[in-house]
């Protein structure tokens, strides 16, 4: 099939950047919609033009490192399906497709579809962690953990921290991601000892990077492409009023 | 160059900790004085990182991704061994020991391999400690489940996501050391280069991929932790931008190479579709747990598989290795589809698939709990085909998945250069010719939570901090120097190929003369054909933009220049090593019933290649593996 791509080119994080308009030709159903990229990409350098910038690595949906919006929505808008996984069997012959990068304050664009997303890791670096340092663990059933608690804090725990939540909300904000790993630790016995303080650091890390209030319009578990569901915002909300009542006592 | 293991004495069992012991300390209050690089922040890079970061010394990690979260190990789906037994179905140290010697084919060190299996079991605690959620039972006690080439159930798991759990724990130990101020952080930085000063790894040159500076890092020692070369081979189940390139230029600053001709095969991966193909997906080994493998008896049967009576199929690997079964080891998994491909009797467009069939696990156990052990498998595979595995059989064929060879590092997983470090998949060392499933994220972490950090320190103890040189010092600007020249060079070719391209044919080659199967002849012939390539790419390189921008064709075209040249010593050590052993299958060398057939006579030693200049030969040191514990014998699996 063939189609036409509007791209956002921006040639670095202080150029204004455009659309620019390629024709994808004699794409194959079966190319990932990265794949369909490489070819066009492929196709612009032997024309000697700069290939279309984007960032991707592990093309199978679990690395988090590939980014696009395409026609409006982040990765594509295909349930629980990072852009790398999205196949061109779900576009159709002749189609316009519009790809822009994550647009959010916190995320500036590097070059065309690149984005930093080093806010995201401070936010970890804020607390995300159960501060066991290596050596003396003890065994590892001494504490049993039951399983539904267990399996819950897997369902958190699976967030990749691509930051679609944060592109697909109007106010860019990151709850989802931050409410992920703050419930995934609150829901295991490791996770107790820094449970009060973690999360008012990892909340105040995230205002402080300039991500949006969450007025839980729900796009952001939309887009997830691991399903993230906004009930962690609930049990983060939760979590927080409850470290600030025991902080004031 | 003199290899020498500094394998310690005494009892196999007692080797490790009287080393531990021997080990020599630096005292606390001087810790801080010394800086360390670790590059790569997978499992092994990030748990190195954090480990040293805790202990008090100063590193700085490297890592090319924008995140030290997305390493490639995070791709890891089916688990990780641990000898604790909690299954009491008679696993222990000794027996996961025993199992790794035997599916590397006995070209592993026991001395390495003992300590993997002792320290398997403190890497559970502490990830537990760090909460990673592995999968449970309802009684609150970690689930265990088996895996290829064993025989009890020792594989810890968190649903299909162990490697991205298991990394997160390590991610989030090192952004706690790098809030601490003990981990400095260089994301979107790739290696260009090692510095030597006196002949002693003392730094290293980096390129900054978003600007394009080129920079120098001076420390007191060097840790490498980037991964493996599956990218050789083009298609593989490796991220796009696992490269050999850290450890390659390594090589040529003078660490030896070992056993690059060890490569494995995965046999469940989603078969091949066109030449756009940018990577090969994994379907998780643990599938083996249920599914089973079949093709159909007749040659060329176009029929659809749900209409294939049970009569004429052929469920081979039941069939030819019955107490093994659908379980068996992944190099004679893989070779046993090609076999069937090859006779006419694979499936699928292209005939190069064999089916993986869940019908009977799914009548046996009811499609919610096939749902909820591989739920997210099952989704994967419709994504990519379009295919519905529930309904029908998934199509699978092997793939390049893990590289065995790596760097040569001896029992401190220091390199023949002093003060060079190597860990993870990077180096060669426990898994032999072959490598068992789950046993790579346990030695990646087995190399940087629990052995690094003290034979690191050994190590710097000799060291004194007053001697790390400066960045400004001679060695540093001439390495940094030679970097320039290479990427000036790389845009001067101004030709008319992409980077792409040549790195397509190049895997096309490696894996036709040296992928599942090889033999002389072909090994002969692609030792011509490399170079003729390396020679057209030098001379036809198309590169747009310039250096100093985040350019990924450049990036693209650097990995690809190491692949050419790296491709021309795995073929070389593949030529050498005329015998079949693990995932090295010599088609000259197999038994009647075609199964590698080992010669301990004359090549029971690790291959550790030295370089000798660009035009020149690698010489060859051979380390011999003497066995103690283990009788080498005939791997089995019938
Ligand atoms: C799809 C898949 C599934 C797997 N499943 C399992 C499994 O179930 N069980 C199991 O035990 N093993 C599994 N493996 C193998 C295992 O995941 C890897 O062997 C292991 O994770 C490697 O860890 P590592 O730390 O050595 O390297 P990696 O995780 O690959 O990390 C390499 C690091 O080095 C950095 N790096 C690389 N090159 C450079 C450079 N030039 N400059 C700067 N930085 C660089 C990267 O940025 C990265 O941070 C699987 C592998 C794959 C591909
Ligand atoms: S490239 Fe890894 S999730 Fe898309």
């Amino acid at each position: 099939m063939n189609l036409t791509l509007h791209v956002w080119r921006q040639e670095n994080a202080t150029d204004s950047g455009e659309f620019v308009t390629y024709l994808a030709k004699d794409v194959s159903p079966d190319m990932s919609f990265l794949e369909m990229l490489d070819v066009v990409n492929e196709d612009l350098l032997e024309k000697g033009a700069d290939p279309i910038a984007f960032d991707s690595d592990c093309r199978e949906g679990i690395c988090g490192t590939c980014s696009l919006v395409i026609n409006g929505s982040a990765h594509g808008g295909q349930k629980a399906t990072t852009a790398c996984q999205l196949h061109m069997r779900s576009f159709s012959d002749g189609e316009t497709i519009t790809i822009e990068p994550w647009r959010a304050r916190p995320f500036p664009v590097i070059r065309d579809l690149v984005v930093d997303r080093g806010s995201f890791d401070r936010i970890i670096q804020a607390g995300g962690y159960v501060s066991a340092s290596t050596g003396g663990a003890p065994d590892a059933n001494t504490i049993p953990v039951s399983k539904p608690n267990s399996d819950k804090a897997m369902d958190a725990a699976q967030c990749i921290g691509c930051g679609a939540c944060v592109a697909a909300c109007k106010n860019a904000s990151a709850m989802l991601f931050v409410s992920a790993k703050v419930s995934h630790m609150s829901l295991l016995p490791q996770g107790q000892v820094e449970r009060e303080q973690r999360v008012l650091d990892m909340v105040s890390q995230m205002d402080q990077e300039g991500f949006g209030a969450c007025t839980v319009t729900g796009s952001c578990e939309a887009v997830c492409p691991k399903e993230i569901s906004l009930d962690f915002i609930a049990r983060m909300n939760r979590e927080y009023g409850r470290a600030l009542i025991k902080s004031c006592s | 160059m003199k290899l020498d293991a500094k394998i310690p004495s005494g009892p196999l069992d007692q080797k490790w900790e009287k080393h531990k012991f021997d080990l020599k300390l630096v005292n606390p209050a001087n810790k801080r004085k010394y800086e360390v690089i670790v590059v790569g922040s997978g499992l092994a890079g990030a748990s190195a990182a954090a480990t040293l970061g805790e202990l008090g010394y100063n590193v700085k990690c490297f890592c090319y991704q924008d995140s030290p979260r997305r390493a490639h190990s995070i791709a890891a789906q089916g688990g990780i061994n641990s000898a604790k037994n909690y299954q009491n179905d008679g696993d222990s140290v000794h027996r996961l020991f025993y199992d790794t010697i035997k599916g590397g084919d006995f070209r592993a060190r026991e001395a390495n391999v003992h300590r993997l299996a002792e320290v398997s079991r403190n890497i559970i605690d502490q990830c537990v400690a760090q909460g990673v959620p592995f999968a449970r039972e309802y009684s609150g006690m970690l689930a265990n489940r088996s895996f290829g080439g064993a025989q009890v159930s020792r594989t810890f798991y968190a649903r299909g996501q162990t490697g991205q759990q298991l990394l997160l724990g390590a991610y989030q130990a090192l952004s706690r050391q790098i809030a601490a101020g003990k981990v400095t952080m260089f994301p979107r930085t790739e290696l260009q280069d090692v510095v030597l000063v006196d002949g002693k790894a003392k730094g290293i040159v980096v390129r900054n991929l978003v600007t394009g500076e080129i920079s120098s890092h001076a420390a007191d020692a060097v840790v490498m932790a980037t991964g493996g070369y599956g990218p050789v081979f083009y298609l593989s189940t490796n991220a796009v931008g696992c490269n050999v390139s850290a450890t390659y230029r390594a090589y040529k600053r003078g660490a030896a190479f070992a056993n690059p001709c060890y490569t494995q095969i995965h046999p469940t991966c989603i078969p091949v579709t066109g030449d756009h193909q940018s990577k090969l997906t994994l379907m998780s080994e643990s599938l083996r747990n249920d599914g089973r493998v079949w093709v159909p008896k007749k040659k060329g049967d176009e029929r659809r598989p749900q209409d294939i009576p049970e009569a004429e199929r052929d469920y081979y690997l039941e069939r030819k290795y019955p107490s093994f079964g659908n379980l068996a080891p992944r190099d004679i998994a893989s070779r046993a589809a090609k076999e069937a491909c090859d006779a006419g009797r694979g499936v699928g467009p292209t005939g190069l698939g064999v089916f993986l069939d869940f019908q009977d696990a799914i009548g046996r156990q009811g499609e919610s709990t096939v749902r909820e052990r591989y739920g997210n498998l099952f989704d994967m595979y419709q994504r990519i085909t379009g295919e519905n595995a529930y309904h029908q059989p998934m199509r699978i064929f092997p793939a390049v998945h893990y590289t065995m060879g790596g760097l040569w590092v001896d029992y401190n997983l220091m390199s023949s250069i002093p003060g060079l470090f190597v860990l993870g998949e990077a180096n060669f060392s426990d898994h032999g010719a072959n490598r068992l499933g789950a046993s790579a994220l346990m030695q990646g972490l087995a190399d940087g939570y629990f052995v690094a950090p003290y034979t690191v320190g050994n190590y710097l103890s000799q060291e004194s901090p007053a001697d790390r040189p400066s960045t400004d010092s001679k060695p540093f600007k001439k390495v940094e120097s030679e970097v320039n020249e290479r990427i000036d060079q790389l845009f001067a070719i101004k030709g008319r190929r992409t980077p792409r391209s040549f790195h397509r044919e190049l895997g096309k080659l490696v894996w036709e003369y040296c992928g599942m199967a090889r033999d002389k002849a072909g090994l002969t012939k692609v030792l011509k054909l490399i170079p003729e390539l390396r020679d057209e790419f030098w001379d036809n390189l198309n590169l747009s933009g310039g250096p100093n921008e985040l350019n990924t064709s450049l990036e693209q075209a650097s990995r690809v220049a190491d692949f050419m040249e790296f491709a021309e010593l795995l073929c070389t050590d593949a030529l050498k090593r005329d015998e079949s052993c693990g995932g090295h299958f010599r088609t000259e060398h197999q038994t009647p019933d075609g199964e590698a057939k080992r010669d301990d006579k004359n090549f029971a030693y690790v291959a550790a290649w030295e370089y000798k200049g660009q035009s020149r030969r690698p010489t060859l040191h051979k380390e011999p593996l003497a066995y103690q514990e283990v009788k080498m014998t005939q791997r089995s699996y019938k």
